[in-house]
């Protein structure tokens, strides 16, 4: 086996060097002459499968006679290659007992990568285990360029390469939070985290990538509000991102921009409203003409599950009631409504075999919705956010009104104290797939719009920061979930919905530069004193959390360190996703090839037709009644296609006999040489 | 224990006359009590196993089998006296000889010995039957006078010159109540060929004694019209008594006030929507609030024809355009998962309103299984199998016979899965599904054939009030998946329950009227269109065989229906009305609307600063058919400080300077509000 993969490395090896792999590959890398054993994608594999002491937790072991070779011998081969580098096993020893990062250039100075203003950014991490969605291994990473450049041991570095000690911590893919609305424009104001300060939130909690919604007015251009989103966050985010651009309302000119969009602009992915009624809201045959389109494009039908023609109800009702407080929100949106509408859309994008992604997954009931209609088959993802997995609803009835507000959300966080329990379950064992965070935030004077009246309020919460936190400590430290399946949920699945992996979502040699090393063991206590967003409260207040990133590297630069953030605006560059996802399309286009309906093919009925009276489908009304026993004319014709309505004049003239409208209890008889074979059974 | 049960009986003095109609009381003791009729119920119930070997009376326990050596004095079984022989009746059985009847067939005797079965004050004596209501199994006998049930018990005391039916230990159970039935449901001006008198004939002749039928008035009829109209068609044609539903083909204020009316003076408790149909019957989720909303007020249930018809057009179209116009195409263009959807829609407005939910023709499993989960949550839902979803499948849609595809078409369509009838008996038989209608709507082929060149315009209904009993007994009883107390439920019980009609209707005992049928669990009879009593051409189940069927069949006192001989009368169904506010379905809403009144939460005002909203904003925009909406309307210009509670833009004094993003709130000097706490 190993001596097959070798030679396969080696064939490929030449036909493709390195450095102009694509990065839509996780291709091999350059192999030393000398040999190829320890080359690092075969490396990485080996320990795979047979070392299995590299993979334990926190700790490069040497116990095999395997593993332990290699570094010896390593250590001899690199000291003369690189002098500049002084890594013994001595000080590697007194690191770990420090159990600190260590990050050291190549000069010996200590100064950031991105503060120094070296053309080429060089960034090696040492002694990390990598984790991704489907396996954890210890290697090195070297990156050049905002790219990773080789992955494994005995890497062979240039000089002039910064080196970052891992010291055995888990090395992961930047997380995507795919789903935030930064600087979204709510009745003339904005929500406080614009592009740069939503953006740095993210990249302190070691999300690396985020994906915007695009909310265009109903009526409005969706191009020309993609336009505007891009602007917004060219000029000022800090890290790469992309777009949602949702679909307010629906026409042919729509169409054609969800095209363009689609074709040219780099947008795969779409979000339609059940809610908000006679605002965003679209009918089911609205939806259903959406979800057909964009099954054709290849886009991802994203849906805000609500009912909201109940909920406009509801929300009467509770004005009525007097009840005009924030808990008026969560009584108005009871979690029914949402999993109603998650039925309802899931019904939809089966029929049109269109994969189906419901953001916002705020209760048990939704969740359970979604995990059976995968159970029987349909391509839907379910996408819960950091507050619905980190805290509930009970907060609407805070007697601090600004508390209250600020928890205001739509769906509404559900008040059962079991959900975010529920839903960590359910992201463990695959049934919801990704993690947004839905962080739309408001301070409390604009969530004050709403201060006599619930639906007035800006809905949003924060949690772009505290997402992947909040899911270690919520999720893997209880035990749920493995570290390989927190990836997969922060960051590889969301990458692989949004067409983005491998470039995003993984460590692999031609992935971007994306990493967070993680810290499994601190211990933070969330609080708006501390926190990046610009709000100035925190849904998760007071929470003490397990697991924070040490090391956040955002396109191959060191943006967190130390606890200090470093980062520039403007930096983000928007990354374009392509159509048809495989992760959603492929089983989508299978179906599709199955579910070819037919006709039957029959003799066609030449039996007696009954007369009737064409009322159907037009606009019937009472006066296009006629009455049921007039004895009329009836069609005998055989051709008489669908001009059913106003064809009397070539029929024969009804001889009361041989017709249609028996009496009652009289039996049809064979239709003298009738071709069809509507007799045989009477 | 029989001494402690015999005191009871002493004490229990109540004259049988006087026995209220709902209870099920004691009936005429014997001075000694030993035999009194409940006593020996229970005593077969839980001693006599024999008993309860169906179609007998077994007499292997000395006890009932000194009752038979009895009876042969009593062999002239009317008028008898208190004082007379203890036991009774059992004309068959291990005594042959006494009456010649081998067969175990169910013998009438007159007392004049004259065969007449009219007389409008007739007096009937069933004698040695197994009554089986949905809640117990007894040996009783029932004595009937003028139309309603007077006694039920053994040794009854009986004026002379009563009819006698001997049951020979055969069931004796409630008539059949077909709780969806649709004898007049026009389709572009065709009537279906079962009017009234077919339709109750053929009810009659499946052991049904009852029927509700929709009245289906066009949009923009006037409901109380066609109310009219259908009531005094039935009241022309029925032979068996009947109630109403009432669709609403459209929500809008007039129909509020017609609804009231039937409800509160009309006697029609039940009323239809539809969430199929588009731009005919389809109402919104708005308006199926509101008609719930309205019709939970009335005391009324709720019958939801559950289909999401915006996605039935939208597939009906793309079938077409596909070229498939056959009867193929219905079943395409209405997949089942439409049918849950739509239920799954109905149980949650029902939730959020608080009202009972019935859904009417439960075609399919996930549909079946939506009612049962929610069901499972504690909603008022109740499901409606039909005779058609309970016994063939969908397959037949694809036939190459069109006339036959097409006397398939009904909505929901049958779903192709041929599981799906097994499933839905099982659910019948655990509780999960209520009742069992027949949605018989029989057009004739040629009617059927208005649609031959277009799926959609073919007229929807199948045939089945004859055939409903009869199948579920074959498929759900005959199986093992249920007994005879839980058939009883499915096919009258919970419909009288939930039409308020019990016990009334849907139970053998005092005070009920005497719609009874003599069940024979052994008789086999193979469908068929030539044999049926419906004026359709076709049958769906033709050819398929099924176990049991009524022997005879009583309505309103009268023998209707006696070894397969049709007796019925034309007129003499009776309306029976249907009071709101049904136990069965009101009593958990009426709980719950005390448990879930809502409160808000009594907070000092927040009087930190609010943002400025800009009355106007270049954002609010909103489509252009858009109508206000609580979610997005902006608030009136003019705001009182003090009580508004509404309006919110307009500047506050203190509140000019517009927060700009980024910008920490502290507290606000002498605020009230703990906004700050936490911030």
């Amino acid at each position: 086996m190993a001596e097959r993969r070798v030679n396969r490395d080696r064939a490929e090896d030449d036909l493709l060097p390195v450095y102009f792999a694509r990065p839509g590959t996780a291709d091999q890398l350059p192999r030393q002459k000398y040999g190829g054993l320890f080359c690092s994608v075969e490396g990485a594999f080996e320990s795979k499968t047979i070392d299995f002491d590299a993979l334990s937790v926190g700790q490069r072991s040497s116990r095999t006679p395997r593993t332990v070779k290699p570094e010896t011998g390593k250590e001899e081969m690199r000291s003369p290659a690189r002098d500049d580098r002084s890594w013994t096993g001595a000080e590697r020893r007194g690191g770990k007992e420090s159990a600190k990062i260590e990050i050291r250039s190549s000069c010996g100075k200590e100064v950031l990568q991105n503060l120094e203003d070296e053309k080429s950014d060089r960034l090696l991490i040492k002694g990390g285990r990598i984790v991704n969605d489907d396996q954890s291994f210890h290697a090195d990473i070297y990156m050049e360029d905002g790219l990773i450049k080789q992955i494994g041991d005995n890497l062979i570095v240039p000089g002039g390469v910064k080196t970052i000690e891992a010291q055995g911590k888990m090395v992961i893919p930047g997380g995507i939070d795919i789903h935030t609305h930064f600087q979204m424009p709510y009745r003339g104001t904005t929500t406080v985290d614009d592009f740069a300060q939503g953006s740095k939130a993210a990249l302190a909690g070691g999300t690396t990538m985020i994906v915007d919604h695009v909310v265009p007015e109903p009526g409005s251009s969706l191009m020309e509000a993609y336009d505007l989103w891009r602007q917004w966050a060219d000029e000022k985010a800090c890290c790469d991102y992309s777009l949602h651009v949702d679909v307010t309302h629906w026409n042919d000119s729509v169409k054609q921009e969800l095209d363009n969009l689609i074709k040219e602009k780099g947008v795969n992915s779409f979000q339609v409203y059940m809610a908000y009624k006679d605002y965003y809201q679209m009918t089911n045959s609205e939806l259903y003409e959406v979800f057909t389109f964009l099954a054709e494009r290849g886009g991802i039908a994203q849906v805000h599950a609500e009912n909201g023609e109940i909920i406009a109800e509801e929300q009467a009702r509770m004005l009525q009631m007097g009840i005009t407080g924030p808990e008026g929100h969560v009584l108005s949106r009871p979690e029914e409504l949402e999993a109603e509408a998650v039925f309802r859309a899931i019904t939809i994008a089966s029929q049109t075999n269109c994969p189906l992604y419901v953001t916002r997954v705020m209760s048990k009931s939704a969740a359970d919705i979604i995990s059976q209609a995968r159970k029987k088959g349909n391509v839907v993802f379910g996408e819960p956010i950091t507050a619905s997995l980190g805290t509930d609803g009970t907060h609407y009835w805070s007697k601090n009104w600004a508390k209250a507000a600020s928890f205001v959300t739509s769906p509404p966080l559900s008040p059962d104290p079991t959900t975010p329990d529920y839903l960590n379950t359910l992201l463990s064992s695959g049934d919801l797939s990704v993690t947004g965070s839905a962080h739309c935030t408001f301070s409390v004077a604009q969530k004050a719009i709403g201060k006599d009246d619930f639906t007035q309020i800006p809905e949003g919460v924060n949690g772009v920061e505290e997402r992947m936190t909040l899911i270690w400590d919520k999720a893997v430290t209880t035990g749920k979930m493995d570290e390989n399946m927190f990836v997969a949920v922060t960051s590889t699945n969301a990458a692989k919905i949004l067409n983005l992996y491998p470039r995003k979502g993984r460590i692999a040699v031609g992935s971007d530069a994306d990493l967070v090393i993680w810290d499994t063991d601190s211990i933070r206590t969330i609080t708006a004193k501390t926190h990046n967003s610009a709000a100035e409260y925190n849904v998760f207040e007071g929470m003490e959390l397990r697991g924070a990133p040490l090391v956040v590297i955002c396109q191959g630069k060191i943006v967190l360190e130390d606890g200090n953030l470093h980062v520039t605006s403007g930096v983000g560059r928007f990354i374009p996703c392509a159509a048809f996802p495989d992760f959603a399309y492929k089983r989508v286009k299978a179906r599709k090839q199955l579910a070819v309906l037919r006709a039957v093919p029959r003799g066609m009925y030449d039996g007696p037709v009954s007369e009737f009276s064409m009322s159907r489908g037009g606009t019937p009304s009472a006066s296009a009644r006629t009455s049921p026993t007039k004895q009329p004319v009836r069609n005998l014709h055989h051709q008489s296609g669908f001009s059913l309505a106003g064809n009397p004049a070539p029929c024969g003239p009804p001889t009361p006999d041989d017709i249609p409208i028996r009496p009652a209890g009289r039996r049809i008889v064979v239709p003298p040489g009738g071709r069809s074979n509507i007799t045989s059974l009477s | 224990m029989s001494d402690c049960r015999r005191q009871w009986n002493r004490e229990d003095e109540l004259p049988v006359y006087l026995a209220g109609p709902i209870t099920t009381g004691p009936n005429q003791r014997k001075s000694y009590g030993m035999f009194s009729s409940v006593e020996g119920a229970f005593e077969s119930k839980t001693i006599d196993f024999d008993n309860y070997a169906v179609g007998r009376k077994g007499s292997r326990t000395p006890r009932s089998g000194s009752r038979e050596r009895l009876l042969d004095t009593g062999d002239e079984a009317i008028g008898k006296t208190p004082g007379s022989s203890p036991a009774r009746e059992r004309s068959m059985g291990n005594s042959p000889g006494e009456h010649d009847d081998a067969h175990a067939g169910v013998e009438v005797r007159y007392p004049s010995g004259k065969e007449s079965t009219d007389g409008a004050s007739e007096k009937l004596l069933i004698k040695g039957g197994r009554v089986v209501n949905d809640d117990q199994s007894l040996y009783a006998d029932v004595y009937i006078e003028a139309g309603v049930i007077k006694q039920v018990g053994e040794n009854l005391v009986v004026p002379g010159g009563v009819k006698v039916i001997e049951a020979n230990g055969r069931m004796v159970i409630p008539g059949g109540i077909d709780v969806d039935t649709c004898l007049m449901k026009s389709f572009l001006g065709t009537q279906p060929v079962d009017d009234f008198f077919q339709g109750t004939k053929a009810a009659l002749a499946g052991g049904t004694t009852m029927i509700i039928d929709h009245v289906t008035p066009q949009p923009g009829d006037s409901l109380l019209e066609a109310f009219e109209h259908w009531q005094e068609a039935a009241d022309k044609k029925a032979c068996c008594d009947y109630s109403l539903h009432v669709d609403i083909p459209q929500w809008n204020e007039t129909v509020t006030d017609e609804l009231e009316l039937l409800v509160q003076e009309k006697g029609v408790n039940s009323f239809q929507v539809y969430m199929a149909y588009k731009d005919l019957y389809q109402m919104s989720d708005s308006q199926l609030y509101e008609a719930f909303s309205f019709l939970k007020q009335l005391g009324a249930v709720v019958l939801v024809h559950a289909e999401n018809g915006d996605l039935i057009a939208q597939e009906q179209r793309k079938i077409l355009r596909m070229g498939i116009t056959g009867p193929e195409g219905h079943p395409l263009s209405r997949p089942e998962e439409l049918e849950a959807e739509a239920v799954f829609r109905a149980i949650t407005l029902g939730n959020r309103v608080n009202c009972p939910v019935y859904i009417t023709k439960v075609m399919s499993k996930s549909a079946a299984d939506t009612i049962a989960q929610a069901r499972r949550k504690g909603s008022v839902v109740f499901g409606e199998p039909i005779t058609a979803s309970l016994v063939t499948d969908g397959s037949h849609y694809w036939s190459k016979n069109w006339a036959k595809a097409a006397a398939y078409v009904t909505s929901p369509p049958l779903s192709p899965d041929p599981t799906t009838s097994d499933h839905l008996h099982t659910m019948l038989a655990c509780g999960d599904l209520q009742v069992v209608g027949s949605a018989h709507c029989a057009y004739s082929t040629s009617q059927k054939a208005i649609g031959k060149d277009d799926f959609t315009l073919i007229p929807e209904g199948t045939n089945g009030v004859e055939e409903r009993m009869g199948f579920v007994w074959d498929k759900a009883v005959a199986m093992g998946k249920m007994d005879e107390n839980q058939f009883v439920a499915v096919t009258s019980t919970n419909a009288a329950k939930i039409f308020n009609l019990y016990p009334r209707k849907g139970r053998i005992a005092v005070g009920s009227d005497a719609d009874i049928v003599i069940w024979d669990p052994d008789i086999i009879k193979t469908i068929s269109a030539k044999v049926q009593q419906s004026a359709s051409e076709y049958n769906i189940f033709e050819g398929l065989e099924c176990r049991g069927g009524p022997a005879l069949v009583l309505s309103q006192g009268r023998v209707v229906y006696e070894d397969g001989k049709l007796q019925a009368q034309q007129g003499t169904g009776r309306f029976i009305p249907c009071k709101p506010f049904s136990d069965y379905a009101y009593q958990r809403v009426k709980f719950r609307n005390q448990v879930n009144a809502k409160q808000g939460v009594t907070r000092g005002m927040y009087d930190g600063p609010v943002y400025d909203v800009v009355p106007t904003p270049k954002y609010k925009t909103p489509a252009p058919s858009a109508k206000t909406s609580p979610t997005s309307t902006q608030p009136p210009p003019i705001r009182n400080l003090h009580q508004s509670n509404f309006s919110l833009s307009g500047a506050q004094i203190d509140d000019n300077i517009p927060r700009r993003s980024g910008h920490r709130i502290v507290a606000p000097p002498g605020g009230r509000s703990n906004i700050t706490s936490l911030g």
